[in-house]
C-alpha cells in the first residue's frame, strides 16, 4: 500500500482482514502520516431513512443528481453510482473499525441530512484507523516515500523506497496506488496554472507531491483527468503555505463585498448560499491580479459568520481601510458608494436566499445585498487555497488500475485522490472526497488481497 | 493594544487557542467546552477561566488536532487549560497568598503541613503514647476542638474561593438560580460526563486509544472520600447524639462505610497515580508543579494510616500511628481550599454556568 492516508488505511484493513500479509508505506513523517485525511470534518453517505449519524433520506438518484450539478456532467456514471450506492456502507464500516461520529444535529453548515460529521474530525478517524491496523498486525513504515516503480509490461514487480543511506527495494504480489494528488507540488501546479501558482497556499499536507502519479503514467497507466482540475477555495492570504487546513476560511463573502487589487468586483458574492458557492472562489481570486481578492464588510456584518482565525483589518473609514490592505483608496471609495447606491432596499435575511439585490451594476449582486455603510468596516485579504487536485490513473468498478491501451494491469489497484478524477471531473461536493476514498479503499483492499492469495 | 483584559501568559494563551478552536470546532463532540466556546466571539478572561474549569483533561483534543505540535499553530487545548485551571484556583484562593504558596509548590506546601502537624502532635501529646485507647493518647475533645476548627477555617475558606469565582463568573445568586441548572451541573460532574470521549468510548487518557480507566479510578476515588465523610459524620452523630464512644465494632455503620470508602481511597488515588505517572506528557500541565499528586498522596496516606490504626487496635504502636494519621488528615482538611480538592467544585461552578447558559440561549 502506498500512501497512509483514509484511502490507503482502508484498503490496508480490508486485505488483512481477508488474510493477506500487508505492507503501508507512508511518506511522510509519524507526525505528519495521513496526508489530507487527517484534515477532513466528514462524508457524504447515500442513505434510505434515518440513520444513526443521518437525518431522512438521502437517494442515489438525489445524489447523483447533485454531482451531475457539480461536475456538469464529467464524470463516469457507471463509477459514480457504483460509488454513490457502494457509500451506504461507509459510516458503518468506519463505525466498526472504530470511527465515532457526532450526532445528526451538531453539524455546523447544516448539513446533517446529507453529512456524516466525524467525532473528533479527520485525525481521530485516522489515528483509530492506525489503531486497528496495529492490532491486524499491519506494517507500517513511516518516512517511506516511494520513488520508483518497477513493472514487467503489465505486471507490478517491486517498489523503491527513499532511504538513507541506500534505497530499499520491495517486491510485493500486488500494489495498491493511495498516495493522493500532486496539490503540494508547486512546479507541477505551475506547469498547469503558469507562474500564478506561485501564490497558491496548499491547504493540507505538503506531502502529496504526486510522485506515484507520474510513476504510473510513465508506467503506462491511463490519464485521467484535467491538471487544472482541483478543489480551490478562497482562503485567508495569511494562512501558512501548508496544513492551514480548516481554520483559514473566510465565511463572510456573501455578507460583504469582494475587490480585487485594483479595488473593483470581479463576481456576484450572492449567487448562492456559501457553502455551495465556496468551491468557485478560489478559481475567481486566482483569476485576479495578484491572485488576491479583498472581502469588506461593515459593522452590521460582524459577528454574523463563522468566526475566522485571523482579525480582520479594521478601519473607520473606506479611504483608510484601502490604505491599509494597499489598495487605491479613491477607486475603492468609489465602488463602495456605486454599490451602495444600487442596492435595493429589502428583507435581508441570511438564512434563505432573501433576494435583497442590486440595480444597475455591471456585475449584480443578486442576494443579500446591503450598504456598506456602517464603520468600523472590516477587510479581510483572500488568496486561492488548493484543497486537492483530481489529475490520476483511470480505474474499473474494483479499483483495479487501467493502462493507456484499455487493459487492465494485473496486480495494480488505487483508491482516494489518486483516482478521484475518474468520479469528479470538475466541481466538488463537501464530504465526497472521503466517500471516494473510502468506498474504492474497500474495493481496493478486498481485490488486492484476493489477487494476492490467487 | 489588546481589547480584552487578559492578565496572564496563559491567558492570552488560551485566548489564542480559543481563537483557532472556535474556527475549526473539529472537537465540538468531546465535551461541554467546544460547545460553550461557539457561543462566544471573544475570549475575556472570565471566559478562559470559565472554559478551562469545564475541561476534564481527557485529552482528546489534544490527540484528534491537525494543530497540535509540530504544526506551527501549536494548539494544545488541555495543556493550555491545565496551566490556567492551577491558576484560577490560586486567583480566587482565600487567603491568596496561601493559594499562591500551593499553585507554586504543592508537593511542598503539603509535606511542611503534614509535619507541623505531626511535630505539634508530638509536642502536646508525646508523652500518652502508651496509652491504648484512643482518648487516651489525645483526649476527644482537644481532638474534636482542634479538627472542628481546622475543618471550619478550612470550610470557611473553600466557601470564600468558590464565592469568588461564582461572582468572576457572572452567574446570579445561587437563590436565583433555577434548581435544574444545579441539579444539571452536579449530575455531570458526579456521572463524570465528560471523560467519555464525548462517544462513551472513553477519554484518551493515558494515551491516545480511548479508554474508562480514569473514569472508574477517579470515581473509586471520589466515592471512597464519600464514604470515609460519611463515616466521619454518622461517628460524629453517634458521639453526641448517642454518647456510643469510638472504636466501634467492625459491623457498625461507621466502620462499613469507613473500611469500604478507605479501601476505595486507597485503590483509588494508586491508579491515578499510576495512570499520570504512565500517561502522555503532551497534554499535561506545563509546569507540574505537584499540586495534584500531593493530593492524591495525601488521600491515599489519610486512607492507608486510616485502616492501618484500624488494624493496630490495641498494639503499642497505635499511639504513634495515631498522631501520624490525624496529621494526614489535618493536612488534608487544611489544604482542602488550596489544593487539587477544589477543582471539584471548581468544575461544578462551571458546569452548573454551563447548563444555566444553555437555557438561556434556548430561551433567547
Ligand atoms: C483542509 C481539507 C479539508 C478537507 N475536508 C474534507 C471533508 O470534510 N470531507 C471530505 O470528504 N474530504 C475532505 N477533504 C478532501 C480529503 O482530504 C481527501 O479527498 C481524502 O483525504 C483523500 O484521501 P487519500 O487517502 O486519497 O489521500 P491522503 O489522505 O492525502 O493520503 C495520501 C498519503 O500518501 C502519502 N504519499 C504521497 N506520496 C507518496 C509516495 N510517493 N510514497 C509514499 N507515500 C506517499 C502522503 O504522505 C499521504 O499521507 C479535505 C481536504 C483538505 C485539504
Ligand atoms: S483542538 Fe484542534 S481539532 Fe480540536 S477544535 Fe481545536 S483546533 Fe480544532
Ligand atoms: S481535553 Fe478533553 S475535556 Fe478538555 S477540552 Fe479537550 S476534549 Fe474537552
Amino acid at each position: 500500500m502506498v500512501g497512509g492516508g483514509h484511502a490507503g488505511l482502508t484498503a490496508a484493513i480490508c486485505a488483512a482482514e481477508l488474510g493477506a500479509s500487508v505492507c503501508i508505506l507512508e511518506g511522510a513523517p509519524r507526525t505528519h502520516r495521513a496526508g489530507n485525511s487527517r484534515h477532513t470534518r466528514n462524508l457524504r453517505p447515500m442513505h434510505k431513512g434515518p440513520t444513526f449519524v443521518l437525518q431522512d433520506t438521502y437517494t442515489e438518484d438525489e445524489y447523483f443528481d447533485d454531482l451531475m450539478r457539480v461536475t456538469d456532467g464529467i464524470t463516469n456514471e457507471h463509477l459514480a453510482r457504483m460509488t454513490i450506492r457502494e457509500s451506504a456502507e461507509s459510516v458503518q464500516w468506519l463505525h466498526d473499525h472504530g470511527v465515532r461520529f457526532q450526532p445528526p444535529l451538531g453539524g455546523t453548515l447544516h448539513l446533517g441530512r446529507t453529512n456524516a460529521f466525524f467525532l473528533g474530525g479527520g485525525k481521530a478517524v485516522m489515528n483509530a484507523l492506525y489503531r486497528e491496523a496495529e492490532l491486524l498486525g499491519i506494517e507500517v513504515h513511516y518516512d517511506a516515500e516511494v520513488i520508483d516503480l518497477e513493472f514487467e509490461v503489465d505486471t507490478f514487480k517491486n517498489a523503491t523506497v527513499k532511504y538513507e543511506p541506500e534505497n530499499k527495494v520491495i517486491a510485493a504480489a500486488t500494489l495498491v496506488a493511495a498516495s493522493g494528488g500532486f496539490e503540494s507540488n508547486i512546479e507541477w501546479l505551475k506547469e498547469a496554472w503558469g507562474a500564478v501558482a506561485e501564490n497558491f497556499l496548499i491547504r493540507g499536507t505538503p506531502y502529496n507531491m504526486g510522485g506515484m502519479i507520474k510513476l504510473l503514467h510513465k508506467n503506462a497507466a491511463q490519464q485521467i483527468g484535467d491538471p487544472k482540475q482541483c478543489h480551490a477555495v478562497a482562503i485567508d492570504g495569511r494562512a501558512p503555505k501548508f496544513d492551514g487546513g480548516i481554520v483559514t476560511r473566510v465565511d463572510c463573502v456573501s455578507l460583504g463585498i469582494v475587490v480585487n487589487d485594483q479595488a473593483h468586483r470581479f463576481y456576484d458574492e450572492g449567487e448562492d448560499f456559501w457553502p455551495k458557492r465556496y468551491a468557485i472562489w478560489g478559481r475567481l481570486v486566482a483569476a485576479q491580479n495578484n491572485q488576491v481578492g479583498h472581502v469588506i464588510i461593515d459593522q452590521k456584518s460582524k459577528g454574523a459568520f463563522m468566526p475566522p482565525v485571523f482579525p480582520p483589518i479594521v478601519a473607520d473609514t473606506i479611504g483608510a481601510l484601502a490604505h491599509k490592505i494597499g489598495i487605491d483608496e479613491e477607486q475603492l471609495i468609489k465602488t463602495i458608494e456605486d454599490f451602495n447606491r444600487s442596492v435595493v432596499p429589502g428583507n435581508f435575511d441570511h438564512t434563505e436566499l432573501d433576494g435583497c439585490h442590486t440595480d444597475g451594476l455591471e456585475i449584480a449582486k443578486t442576494n443579500w445585498a446591503r450598504t456598506i455603510d456602517q464603520p468600523p468596516y472590516s477587510a479581510y485579504s483572500l488568496k486561492p487555497g488548493i484543497t486537492f487536485t483530481y489529475l490520476g490513473v483511470g480505474v474499473t468498478d474494483k479499483a483495479q488500475v487501467l493502462m493507456e491501451n484499455g487493459a487492465m494491469y494485473k496486480n495494480v489497484f488505487a483508491a482516494g485522490e489518486i483516482m478521484a478524477g475518474n468520479v469528479l471531473g470538475k466541481g466538488y461536493l463537501a464530504g465526497i472526497g472521503m466517500t471516494i476514498g473510502g468506498v474504492f479503499g474497500r474495493k481496493a483492499g478486498k481485490e488486492a488481497a484476493k489477487n494476492a492469495l490467487n | 493594544m489588546r481589547l480584552t483584559d487578559l492578565q496572564s501568559a496563559t491567558q492570552v494563551e488560551a485566548e489564542r487557542i480559543m481563537t483557532i478552536c472556535n474556527a475549526c470546532r473539529y472537537c465540538e463532540g468531546h465535551c461541554a467546552v467546544f460547545p460553550a466556546m461557539e457561543k462566544r466571539l471573544a475570549f475575556e478572561q472570565a471566559d478562559v477561566e470559565y472554559l478551562a474549569n469545564l475541561c476534564h483533561n481527557c485529552g482528546s483534543c489534544y490527540h484528534h488536532c491537525q494543530y497540535a505540535d509540530p504544526h506551527e499553530f501549536q494548539v494544545n487545548v488541555p495543556q493550555t487549560f491545565s496551566d490556567l485551571r492551577q491558576q484560577t484556583y490560586a486567583t480566587y484562593a482565600f487567603p491568596r497568598f496561601m493559594g499562591k504558596a500551593f499553585e507554586n509548590n504543592g508537593m511542598w506546601a503539603t509535606i511542611i503541613t503534614v509535619l507541623s502537624f505531626f511535630s505539634l502532635f508530638w509536642f502536646f501529646g508525646g508523652s500518652s503514647f502508651a496509652g491504648a485507647a484512643f482518648y487516651d493518647i489525645i483526649p476527644h475533645s482537644l481532638m474534636a476542638n482542634t479538627f472542628g476548627a481546622v475543618g471550619v477555617v478550612a470550610l470557611l475558606a473553600l466557601v470564600a474561593g468558590i464565592v469568588r469565582y461564582w461572582r468572576a463568573l457572572s452567574l446570579p445568586s445561587p437563590l436565583k438560580l433555577h434548581w435544574g441548572h444545579i441539579i444539571t451541573g452536579i449530575k455531570q460532574g458526579v456521572t463524570l460526563k465528560y471523560l467519555d470521549g464525548g462517544s462513551g468510548d472513553g477519554c484518551t487518557y493515558p494515551n491516545e486509544a480511548p479508554s474508562h480507566a480514569r473514569r472508574i479510578y477517579h470515581q473509586l476515588t471520589f466515592f471512597g472520600f464519600m464514604l470515609c465523610f460519611a463515616a466521619t459524620s454518622v461517628g460524629t452523630v453517634y458521639h453526641y447524639g448517642f454518647n456510643w464512644i469510638a472504636p466501634y465494632a467492625f459491623l457498625t455503620l461507621p466502620k462499613i462505610l469507613g473500611i469500604s470508602g478507605g479501601i476505595g481511597l486507597i485503590i483509588g488515588p494508586i491508579g491515578l497515580l499510576w495512570l499520570k505517572y504512565i500517561a502522555d506528557d503532551a497534554p499535561k500541565a506545563t509546569a507540574n508543579k505537584g499540586m495534584d499528586a500531593a493530593f492524591l498522596i495525601l488521600l491515599l496516606m489519610t486512607s492507608i494510616t486510616g485502616l492501618v490504626l484500624m488494624l493496630a487496635k490495641g498494639s503499642i504502636l497505635l499511639g504513634p500511628i495515631l498522631i501520624i494519621h490525624l496529621s494526614f488528615v489535618l493536612a488534608l482538611f487544611i489544604t482542602l481550599p488550596y489544593g487539587k480538592f477544589v477543582h471539584g467544585f471548581y468544575r461544578l461552578v462551571a458546569l452548573i454556568k454551563y447548563a444555566y447558559e444553555n437555557e438561556e440561549s434556548s430561551n433567547n
